[in-house]
């Protein structure tokens, strides 16, 4: 199961910082989030957002970044911190 | 470079940090030291209480890759970042930073250059929750300016 991970109010919209998603193939991140969108509409524009970085196994990629089974996937919106 | 960084999920005291950090010092004579709290009221009413949401693993590594960058600009002795996560208060310690070097200049440059980033690079999600319910806060426009002036800057020395 791929883990993914939801932060700041990323996590509220999507009921928890934290779900599984089973991949049976690798997938394209964009292809993800589509596959969120076509469940949860508010939750899938938010995460396609120009402002929403992604991260896999804790390093920045691209949206066509393919994530399988094993992978940890992070949706990261703008920071604030300090 | 000596340096540490901590993320803490529990209250800290910074006068404490500050003290055990300059009695490590062996030849620096400048310390500077920015201590951010939780302000008592914000622009729309009064903050009953914010929350600090953190990546663990990736916030630490991008705070030690610009601990890297830091040491390469400046001459340091030693530098230390603190940050708190979690739920807080008004008035609690939320970021200690720490840079000790020969002398004051490199020292308050590299304090002013970490805490850029903390305030709007660094892996940080901070929500306040005040009557009107939660809101997740963004940096100012001025923080995100305040970083790029470090952008194409040249390091001091």
């Amino acid at each position: 199961m791929a883990k993914l991970l939801f932060f700041g109010q990323l996590g509220d919209l999507a009921g928890g910082i934290e779900r599984t998603m089973a991949l049976s193939a690798a997938h394209a991140i964009g292809d993800i989030v589509a596959l969120i969108d076509a469940q949860d509409r508010l939750l899938g524009s938010a995460l396609a957002g120009p402002r929403v970085r992604y991260a896999v196994n804790g390093e920045i990629v691209a949206a066509d970044f393919q994530v399988t089974d094993a992978d940890e996937l992070a949706f990261l919106p703008p920071v604030s911190g300090g | 470079m000596r340096r540490r960084v901590r993320i803490v999920a529990q209250a800290f005291d910074p006068e404490a940090e500050i003290s055990i950090f300059r009695r490590s010092l062996e030849a620096a004579g400048a310390i500077v030291t920015f201590t951010g709290q939780v302000r008592a009221s914000s622009a729309d009413g009064h903050v009953s209480s914010l929350h600090l949401q953190h990546y663990p693993g990736m916030t630490e590594r991008g705070i030690d890759a610009i601990l890297d960058e830091a040491a390469q600009r400046w001459p340091l002795e030693a530098a230390l970042v603190i940050h708190r996560v979690g739920d807080m208060d008004p008035f609690d310690p939320i970021v200690l930073v720490a840079t000790a070097s020969a002398h004051r200049r490199a020292a308050f440059e590299a304090a002013d250059f970490l805490m850029d980033y903390l305030k709007s690079r660094a892996l940080f999600w901070k929500s306040e929750t005040n009557a009107a319910g939660r809101i997740w806060v963004e940096p100012r426009a001025e923080d995100y300016a305040d970083a790029r002036r470090w952008d194409d800057a040249p390091g001091g020395g």
